[in-house]
């Protein structure tokens, strides 16, 4: 058994593209409406801003628990090259194994029921029937039995799903990040992070501390329960459609920030959004966190007037540290002046639908 | 909403295990499998005596694996608020009742090289829970369980039958005592700690622990505090703007939630924190009964717990 | 000869504390260079010192500078005493100790954040709390740093930037910390802009 894919189904949904080299990833126009446009007013600072995670707008990245978009299967493409290449992007520490099972349940049993036409999952006792039909997986395994896989259940069945992963054990009234599948992160190591707790892991984010983000975002998910998930955003910005922007890789893409010119900037400047959801597991009381990543070409962003303006608002009066810390300082100020073309002052609703 | 998401169960079963204890098992009113839970969990299960609405928690003591049906295991409190007493005279099978997602306050520490399990009397069931993890899916543990007498040794003989080598029984009136700080001196590095029982026996385990310098991270422990009785007292509630007494078997939550206040709350036993409150005036003294705010924040009385303190003096108003 | 001032830039870097002596059935000492004058100053103020060094274990080894108290450790007469010439030679008798320590068992680790770490991510593998272990930082501040693009670590950084002992690029030194790698973070410094490296500063001695 392995997990080679055999993808060719759904050719008509699911988009053939590139997240490096040639770069042909695209949304389609339906799709530049699902973006999950992070800023509801005109500017913006950190904060804990977590709310209930369940199912939303229909039509939008939000209306399923797990979103899967018609970038699925060129993303998982791009992961098992990112993991070919270094496949210290995937780790779980020996203790960690029955939370990489709770994960597989979960995924397994939300895409099922989303999601039917696609996936299923049949069981009988601990002997489950997956069928993934996006990458054409068809397997027979047994639930908590790691030698029925081709991995271990957390690298399984987070090379099938969209977004990155960390599996956080609760202990000493603190979370520790014991596992990870980190392909499409805004750079940072899970190498050198894995098995680091909450407060240790942020610690490079500036102001956040000072502000007492985090020590309420602990506190908050500590009390995280089974059954009732949570969700909050983030964001930054990349150069290319690039997914993987790893430190350890930073020597390769790091450069690209320097290629951007007036005339390329709208095609080439993407915002890259990340969904972060948060979901306490069964049996390992751990906290699984999805950072599940979005990415939309500015030319794109500014066909939505409101956002235009509102995006030109927000990188225009970001205090300089956060432009820093999220990587694109060096180019804050030639985004900022493309941008301006697109707002013309006008008040802009609150919220960030695009409709205004 | 309060208590987060709920499971609407049936009672399947209800038997008597010795003078003092009853178990109860659930199942789902639609047949649908119960959530796997982590040995240690407790559920919240919602009563209506008489009017009187009580949640209260406890140790989920069936195989987390079994999606079956949860079992619980209540000691009956004759001098209590009435909730045990509600359980053991009212439940019956048949009867549909209200569960919370299960909530672990009480975890075993995954990376543990072993499991060092002390217990009095009821606080037998959440190692039962975690004891058949354990079996499930590896992992060294050793139990030392004591009870007042055989007759209330609940689940003793399975657990020997079961665990001959790990499982230790102690009797109260046949003068048999855990010989601790023996046992404690034999543990491989890396062991774990739990205890869970009467309040004496925690703070006797816990205290011989640290005279033989074991660390504090290495210790846990579960006590089952009932937010307990006493003379009423009047509350004003600042953000509610409302006035609630409340009553001698009553806790100040159970007020408040009677009142159409919709406070926050997760384990109901003053561990977890979720139901901090601020303090805004308080003319007199906070009964602190809880194991959540610091020393410090008890001697200010600027915060509260409202599910187990209480208050005596003459005016207090919180937050809610 | 006090606290080495570590200066709280980083969430992620250990803590360190003054050593003080708490209850155990064994007191396992591990020190390097000056680490040897925070064992003494604390038995020194200790009123059951003798009771303490009684029931102890002391390794030891000099520090990156030289600075060698092995005499001074091996004068107090504690029931064993080892002497090893560098850390990477002490680590498997550390190591040996653990595999049979039992519960009740005391850690102190003194002087080189190197020493520390290195001992620190040991003991961490028996399953033993870390926030437990005391750690007190003595002397030399040079770090051992792991280049985040090949993984290799280079031992007694000095300088900021550096030359990744390994892969040869020019990395810039950051505060934030691993205690499984029981290293500091280099990350290269001039990816956007290759070959402008600035002028490297001694910041660690």
């Amino acid at each position: 058994m392995s997990l080679d894919f055999k993808p060719g189904a759904f050719n008509d949904f699911f988009r053939d593209e590139t997240f490096r080299d040639d770069f042909t990833y695209r949304n389609s126009p339906q799709n530049i409406l699902r973006f999950p446009f992070p800023f509801d007013r005109d500017d913006y600072m950190y904060s804990v801003n977590m709310e209930p995670h369940v199912p939303g707008r229909k039509g939008t990245a939000f209306e399923h628990i797990f979103d899967v978009d018609e970038h699925y299967v060129s993303e998982m493409i791009d992961r098992a090259k990112v993991l070919a290449d270094d496949p210290l992007r995937c780790q779980s520490l020996p203790h960690m194994a029955l939370a990489g099972w709770d994960l597989l349940e979960l995924l397994m049993e939300s895409k099922a029921r989303d999601y039917p036409q696609w996936f299923s999952v049949t069981k009988d006792g601990n002997r489950w029937h997956w069928i993934n039909r996006p990458l054409g997986i068809d397997h027979r395994f047994t639930f908590l039995d790691e030698s029925t896989l081709p991995y271990g259940p957390f690298e399984y069945i987070t090379r099938q799903t969209q977004g990155d992963f960390s599996l956080q054990d609760e202990r000493d009234n603190d979370l520790w990040m014991d596992a990870g599948m980190v392909t499409s992160q805004a750079d940072w190591s899970l190498d050198f992070d894995v098995g680091m707790s909450f407060m240790e892991w942020h610690a490079p984010v500036p102001l956040a501390h000072e502000k007492g983000v985090f020590d309420r975002a602990l506190k908050f998910l500590l009390k995280l329960q089974h059954g009732a998930p949570v969700r909050r955003f983030n964001w930054t910005m990349t150069v290319n459609p690039l997914l993987d922007t790893a430190p350890e890789t930073y020597p390769i893409w790091g450069p690209s920030k320097t290629t951007l010119t007036p005339e390329n900037l709208g095609a080439k400047q993407h915002l890259r959004v990340e969904l972060q959801s948060l979901y306490r597991l069964p049996r390992s009381n751990a906290i699984a966190f999805d950072i599940r990543c979005y990415l939309s070409r500015f030319d794109d962003l500014v066909t939505v007037p409101k956002w235009g303006r509102r995006l030109h608002r927000v990188l225009r009066d970001l205090p300089e540290e956060l432009a820093t810390y999220k990587g694109f300082i060096r180019n804050r100020d030639a985004m900022v002046q493309w941008l301006s073309k697109h707002d013309d002052g006008s008040p802009t609703s609150p919220g960030w639908w695009p409709e205004d | 909403m309060s208590g987060g998401a709920k499971l609407q169960v049936r009672v399947a079963e209800v038997v008597k295990v010795n003078d003092l204890i009853t178990r109860f098992r659930f199942v789902t009113r639609d047949g649908s499998p119960l959530p796997a839970f982590s040995g240690g969990a407790h559920t919240v299960v919602e009563m209506d005596d008489h009017g009187t609405r009580r949640l209260n928690p406890y140790s989920l003591m069936s195989d987390p694996e079994n999606s079956t049906g949860y079992d619980i295991s209540v000691r009956r409190d004759d001098a209590g608020r009435g909730g045990s007493l509600f359980m053991h005279t009212h439940v019956k099978p048949g009867m549909e009742m209200t569960l919370s997602y299960p909530v672990n306050l009480f975890a075993l520490d995954s990376r543990a090289k072993k499991h060092l399990m002390i217990a009095g009397g009821i606080g037998i069931t959440p190692f039962l829970a975690q004891i058949a993890q354990l079996t499930h899916f590896g992992g060294r543990f050793e139990l030392h369980y004591a009870a007042r007498n055989r007759a209330l040794g609940a689940y003793m003989d399975s657990l020997t039958a079961a665990h001959p080598d790990r499982v230790h029984c102690y009797f109260d009136d046949e003068k048999q005592t855990i010989d601790l700080s023996r046992i404690m001196s034999m543990q491989p590095i890396g062991t774990h700690l739990y205890v869970c029982g009467p309040k004496g026996m925690i703070n006797w385990v816990l205290t011989t622990a640290e005279g033989m310098g074991w660390p504090e991270p290495a210790l846990h422990y579960e006590e089952f505090l009932a937010p307990g009785t006493g003379l009423p007292f009047k509350v004003e509630l600042a953000a509610s703007k409302k006035t609630v007494t409340v009553g001698t078997t009553q806790s100040l939550l159970e007020a408040m939630e009677a009142a159409g206040v919709d406070a926050p709350y997760l384990c109901r036993g003053g561990a977890c924190g979720q139901c901090e409150t601020t303090v805004v005036k308080c003319d007199g003294t906070i009964l602190h009964r809880d194991h959540w705010l610091t020393p410090a924040e008890h001697a200010t009385n600027t915060k509260i717990m409202p599910c187990v303190s209480r208050f005596e003096g003459t005016a207090l108003t919180i937050d809610r | 000869m006090t606290l080495t001032p570590v200066s709280p830039t980083m969430k992620s870097r250990p803590v360190y504390t003054t050593l003080i002596p708490r209850p155990a059935s064994l007191h396992l000492i591990v020190a390097d260079g000056e680490g040897a004058d925070a064992v003494t100053d604390m038995l020194a103020k200790s009123p059951d010192a003798g009771n303490l060094l009684a029931d102890a274990h002391i390794m030891y080894c000099p520090g990156p500078d030289g600075i060698d108290l092995s005499a001074r450790l091996e004068a107090l007469g504690a029931p064993q005493f080892f002497r090893a010439p560098t850390i990477p030679a002490l680590l498997p008798r550390l190591a040996r100790v653990l595999s049979d320590a039992r519960m009740g068992i005391q850690f102190y680790l003194a002087g080189t954040e190197g020493l520390i770490g290195q001992a620190e991510r040991a003991i961490m593998q028996t399953g033993f709390p870390f926030a437990a272990i005391q750690k007190e930082h003595r002397g030399s501040t040079v770090r051992r740093v792991q280049c985040v693009h090949c993984k290799g670590i280079t031992e007694n950084v000095v300088t900021d930037p550096f030359k990744c002992s390994h892969c040869g690029l020019h990395l810039f030194v950051r505060d934030h910390y691993s205690r499984r790698m029981a290293a500091f973070q280099g990350v290269c410094i001039d990816a956007e802009d290759p070959g402008q490296v600035p002028q490297a500063v001694v910041r660690f001695k």
